[in-house]
């Protein structure tokens, strides 16, 4: 077997970066919790609709009769509603199942999107320098002198309600975080040799800023992208709270909530209690994730 | 300084200039003005008649003087839904919010300053830990669920205070104040704490590193080398030279507590600004809505010029830095 021609264990020097920063990932019991937690939130929002109990918002499997039970309660049609149902009778464990996918969806693509236009625009700052610098930054300045949810709203009012809007509003709101972070990083590496080097070559400047500048830029790119997220998320939320961001047929974990605000007063709190808790959940274990990936991949801190 | 000042009011001005701008080429370009800025219900000569005040019949150049110039004015046209001038409802509803701000930065700084010392003074014990978790989750939490929690226990459960609303309110010099009532500040507390906790999360971080930076100076030691109490030396020597970056980050966050402060008055029903701007946007209030955004961009951009030129004004380090440039 060809497996046995190969070296058996490679110098411990020669180790791959990548498994290097798994292996440090692991060293933390938290973090590696928060990831877990986090895969498990990533499977149960991407095979909701198998998963489920019942489809939330199939009209033919919700009984009216099963309006506001809580939790705990047994049923006909699906056996227990493990965490209750609300006023139409609606599991509220499948509608937690979609609405995480909703929020998940919602604030990924947002993120990939931001992610791509900041990787894009920093770069081209930091690589192109001069007046193009200047104007791109200007932009990102006066965008982050103002608090996102404010930009938000602003962009909702405009535009209306719908998830494309949200998406939309979400990466207005955050390729400016993504720019800012990626021309700091290109702009320590463009001064370093590889730079010269490849330039010397006379590589396009297509090819030099991503295939060399970018791949150096990654893992505090990394680090933001994580922590962008979560914030995406809780934004999301935030505006499908007030009624500004998701439309009602497609109800993502802030719209649940807001949904079952007006049954809080009265003492029914699983309707917007338990959305709540996997929002936040979801929100706490990326952060774990983000926290600990911070420390691993910060240079000044590694071993 | 002089220059210093004119810079900063001229990027100040560039930067609402710019806000105004893509307001107009949100309402005007992509939107349809006749359809944002003229009542749905209005009759056929009213739409004229609105059309030729707001010019919406010359070309698009020409709006945009119109537009700005009725913006120097204040005019935003009417409110559809109250027929009222919008710039007046909204200034009626800013005294609410203002109050609600205020009453959570001091709740912010009330509590966070001296937190955040305990935690900075005993970084490793049970409390001081407990101290930072929850100043995490203060920051990771969404706001609006956070103030639902503290509507079920102390609403719901405990029936200790009202769940939302904003109660009797007092006259002062022609501004209408709640906390001055027993019964207007039980309706306060709430909302007031709710907008407090990110805040308050941020001052205890701030209060927190700066207390283990200033402990290991030698101002420090030496006060303590004269005997002085460590009471005394806590509340004279380190509280002193810890504010200076919690101040700072005050003040440049009082304007995204009025961006904040649409969440929290969603969630109690709070009569001010920003429930105002979900209730429009959910009635398609158009007027009502530039009004908000442009009063709040204004907001924002006097609060930033304000807070960096008393900043260069105080620390010397910064007119030093003027100076060399």
């Amino acid at each position: 077997m060809s497996d046995q021609t190969l070296p058996a264990q490679k110098p411990r020097g020669a180790e791959s970066p990548l498994r290097r920063i798994i292996a440090e990932f692991f060293e933390s019991r938290t973090a590696a919790v928060g990831l877990v937690i986090f895969a498990l939130v990533a499977f149960v929002a991407l095979f909701a609709p198998w998963i489920s109990p019942q489809n939330p918002y199939d009209l033919s499997q919700l009984d009216i009769m099963d309006g506001t039970l809580p939790p705990g309660s047994e049923s006909f049609t699906i056996g227990t509603y493990w965490l209750g149902t609300d006023v139409q009778g609606r599991d509220m464990l499948s509608a937690i199942m979609y609405g995480l996918r909703m929020s998940l969806i919602v604030a990924g693509t947002a993120t990939l999107l931001a992610l791509a236009i900041g990787i894009a625009t920093g770069t081209a700052a930091a690589y192109f320098g001069g007046w193009v610098d200047t104007l791109i930054m200007r932009i990102v300045d006066m965008q982050l002198s103002f608090p996102a949810i404010l930009i938000a709203l602003i962009l909702l009012a405009i535009l209306g309600k719908g998830v494309d809007k949200v998406i939309i509003a979400l990466v207005i709101v955050q390729w400016a975080y993504y720019a800012r972070t990626v021309r700091g990083n290109a702009l320590v590496e463009r001064q370093r040799d590889y730079i010269s080097a490849a330039q010397c070559l006379s590589l396009g400047h297509g090819r030099v800023m991503f295939r060399h500048l970018l791949p150096n830029c990654m893992p505090p790119l990394i680090v933001v992208a994580t922590v962008q997220i979560a914030q995406a998320i809780a934004l999301e939320a935030t505006l499908s709270f007030l009624g500004v961001g998701v439309p009602v047929t497609e109800p993502s974990l802030g719209l649940l909530i807001a949904n079952g605000y007006s049954y809080l007063l009265s003492g029914r709190y699983w309707i917007s209690f338990f959305p709540g808790i996997a929002l936040l959940i979801t929100i706490v274990a990326i952060n774990l994730v983000g926290d600990q990936l911070r420390d691993v991949l910060n240079p000044r801190l590694r071993k | 300084m002089l220059v210093y000042f004119l810079r900063r009011l001229g990027q100040s001005l560039i930067a609402i200039i710019v806000m105004a701008i893509l307001v107009f080429i949100g309402v005007y370009a992509i939107g349809n003005p006749v359809d944002i800025l003229i009542n749905p219900e209005a009759t056929q000569r009213e739409i004229d008649a609105t059309m030729q005040r707001l010019g919406l019949d010359r070309p698009l150049w020409e709006q945009f003087f119109i537009y700005f110039g009725n913006l120097l004015q204040g005019d935003f046209g009417r409110s559809f839904v109250y027929g009222q001038p919008a710039m007046e409802i909204i200034l009626q509803r800013l005294p609410a919010t203002l109050e609600l701000a205020f009453v959570a930065l001091v709740i912010a700084i009330v509590f966070g300053i001296p937190l955040g010392v305990i935690a900075g003074l005993k970084p490793d014990t049970v409390l001081g830990k407990s101290i930072m978790g929850g100043s995490i989750l203060g920051f990771s939490l969404p706001n609006f669920w956070q103030g639902l929690m503290l509507i079920l226990i102390f609403a719901v459960l405990l029936g200790w205070l009202p769940a939302g609303g904003r109660g009797p309110t007092t006259e002062v010099l022609g501004i209408r104040v709640s906390f001055l009532t027993w019964e207007g500040l039980r309706h306060l507390i709430l909302p007031a704490v709710n907008l407090a906790l990110f805040k308050m999360a941020l001052v205890i971080r701030l209060a927190r590193a700066g207390t283990r930076e200033v402990l290991l100076l030698d101002y420090v030691k030496f006060a303590r080398a004269k005997g002085l109490s460590e009471r005394r030396v806590i509340t004279v020597h380190v509280l002193k030279n810890i504010m200076i970056p919690v101040v700072t980050v005050l003040g440049l966050e009082l304007g995204s507590m009025i961006a904040f402060a649409v969440v929290t008055e969603t969630v109690f029903s709070w009569p001010g600004m920003g429930k105002l701007l979900i209730d429009s946007i959910n009635l398609l209030d158009r007027p009502v809505i530039v009004g908000y955004v442009m009063l709040t961009v204004f907001i924002f951009v006097f609060i930033n010029l304000t807070v960096d030129l008393v900043y260069s004004g105080l620390d010397p380090r910064v007119r030093a830095g003027m100076r060399n440039e």
